[in-house]
């Protein structure tokens, strides 16, 4: 279905991503994990080609991705839909506009100017926000919503583009804990009921491991694991992450339970000297 | 508000209603607007056309007579061409020697009297008002007008017209100024304020240093406007590079040669300015620290 070759970006003197290469053969949920700057978002960039490739290919269902341009490069962008890490919504736009944003690649500038989006398309937005639980917010502006709120309103975007690829950068990075469960508890169930592949950067393990069928992990621009979240031990996650043998899970984890008291009075340490 | 509140709308039914109330509100209104945008275009047209002494319809074909008759003679005395830039030179420079002592003097005055009228920054909060009317006054009046007054009190020359230029652009960049000032955060202030400073420490070090890309880039836009404003003003009778213009452009004389030499000195004049402001602007805003 999607296959990645050799794929390689480079800025300048430094190679970000470095000859990558993977398959996916049928709809899966696969977490990226590695340290920031292990290449994960160019990678996510490269395939809804926000970024060009400096070398290799990326084929989806028989389209050579990297080759498109234009309309046709448009075009797989509307089948390949992005999640950002800060949310990238329209602020100063109400929700439901926001979401409508996903059709834009089937509406000519003149519909979208005058705001004439089909009824059929609006009622469809709000059954999706519906879905996701913040219907009733459809009609404020999108800067007017919660952080947790506003990465909805954007998996609703990416809903109403119909994709068939969704990609997730760093989905839940700006989130706390709560908001971050249901942000992904969404990822998954859009995978699971609507079949689509989802593919997330995720700088924590035990995320990647509680929601992904399918772990890669990156460190500096190479993929060093490719596999289960069973095969994910804690010898690799060492290895993905270049850190020594004081390295425990718990130390890349989100989820504040899983904190033991004394890492947790470290972190208020740290966070009061920051 | 202790219970659920009743306008909140309950099922995805209520929630699309409303929606589609909204959009079909907000579709009427762009409706609206586009009708009366179209209105006045169409009547100011007609007001112009019919105000006009000769009428845009029977006119409008002949607009390219005359650069067609500066680009014929033009090209017939191509050869005198560069005889044509020297001969024009000193003009210019005198043209863009006034624009230039104009945005220097008016930019330093639109600086200070931005502050001034600047809500949270300025030394006298009830005079805001004041520094406001002040810069609008300088703005309304044209720089023709001042040029003008003072070429009938002083005499011809750069000064009258470097002077009321510079009164123009106090106006014109004091109020792009404040309102870039209006942007600037007020923690550094306020933590200049706690040390001790003056009004015009505080000013100098915990503004400027957030102002100053946006001042550069207005101040460099204004000096090309300038430029040409300068060379308007030569019309009057204030010297430089119109002065010049203003002799060979009359028809009849066979000089569009001339005409066409200071056209080309007045381009590659703003070509120039214009690569310089964006090369200093882009050290200013990415480059090091000031």
């Amino acid at each position: 279905m999607l296959t990645i070759a050799n794929l390689t970006k480079q800025f300048g003197r430094n190679t970000a991503v470095d000859a990558v290469s993977f398959t996916v053969n049928k709809p899966g949920m696969i977490g990226i994990i590695g340290r920031s700057g292990a290449g994960k978002s160019t990678l996510l960039r490269m395939l809804n080609r926000l970024t060009d490739a400096s070398e290799g290919r990326i084929e989806f269902e028989g389209r050579d991705v990297t080759a498109l341009a234009g309309k046709a490069k448009r075009a797989w962008q509307s089948d390949c839909a992005m999640i950002f890490q800060q949310f990238n919504l329209v602020p100063r736009m109400d929700v439901v506009s926001n979401v409508l944003h996903g059709t834009l690649n089937r509406r000519s500038v003149m519909t979208t100017m005058f705001n004439l989006y089909p009824q059929a398309d609006i009622h469809r937005a709000i059954d999706i926000l519906d879905r996701l639980g913040i219907a009733e917010h459809a009609p404020k502006r999108a800067e007017a919503l919660s952080g947790g709120q506003q990465q909805r309103v954007a998996i609703a975007r990416a809903l109403m583009q119909e994709p068939k690829v969704v990609l997730a950068d760093e989905p839940i990075a700006s989130l706390d804990p709560m908001n971050a469960q249901l942000v992904m508890e969404d990822l998954r169930r859009i995978h699971e009921e609507d079949g689509r592949t989802v593919i997330a950067n995720l700088h924590t393990l035990d995320t990647a491991r509680r929601y992904c069928e399918r772990v890669i992990g990156m460190r500096e621009g190479r993929i060093v694991f490719d596999g289960t979240p069973q095969q994910l031990t804690t010898g690799v996650a060492r290895d993905i992450y270049g850190a020594d043998a004081s390295f425990s899970e718990d130390s890349t984890s989100t989820s504040f339970e899983s904190l033991d008291r004394e890492t947790r009075e470290a972190l208020y340490e740290a966070e009061a000297t920051v | 508000m202790a219970d659920a509140p009743a306008d909140v709308p309950r099922t995805t039914d209520d929630v699309r209603r409303d929606y589609m109330a909204m959009t079909q509100r907000r579709r009427l209104y762009s409706g609206l607007i586009l009708v009366i945008f179209v209105a006045l275009m169409v009547s100011g047209f007609r007001i112009a056309d019919a105000r006009n002494a000769g009428g845009f319809w029977d006119g409008w074909h002949n607009v390219l007579d005359f650069p067609a008759q500066v680009w014929g003679e033009a090209a017939e005395k191509i050869q005198e061409l560069p005889a044509n830039l020297v001969t024009f030179l000193p003009a210019l420079i005198e043209t863009v020697n006034i624009a230039a002592a104009s945005t220097l003097v008016g930019t330093l005055l639109a600086i200070v009297i931005s502050l001034l009228a600047t809500r949270g920054l300025a030394r006298w909060p009830r005079l805001i008002p004041v520094f406001r009317r002040i810069m609008d006054i300088m703005r309304a009046i044209p720089e023709i007008v001042i040029a003008l007054i003072l070429i009938f009190v002083m005499g011809g020359g750069p000064v009258p017209a470097m002077i009321a230029i510079a009164f123009h652009t106090v106006g014109a960049l004091g109020k792009l100024f404040s309102e870039v000032n209006e942007n600037a955060s007020l923690q550094p202030v306020e933590g200049l304020q706690s040390v001790g400073a003056s009004w015009s420490q505080r000013m100098l070090l915990g503004v400027m240093p957030q102002v100053a890309p946006n001042y550069l880039s207005y101040t460099l836009l204004r000096f090309e406007i300038n430029v040409r404003a300068s060379a308007i003003l030569g019309f009057v009778g204030a010297g430089g590079i119109g002065y010049e213009l203003r002799n060979t452009m009359s028809w009849g004389q066979g000089q569009f040669d001339e005409a066409a030499a200071i056209f080309l000195l007045l381009f590659l004049t703003i070509i120039l300015f214009d690569q310089l402001s964006s090369h200093f602007r882009e050290r200013l805003t990415k480059g090091a620290a000031l």
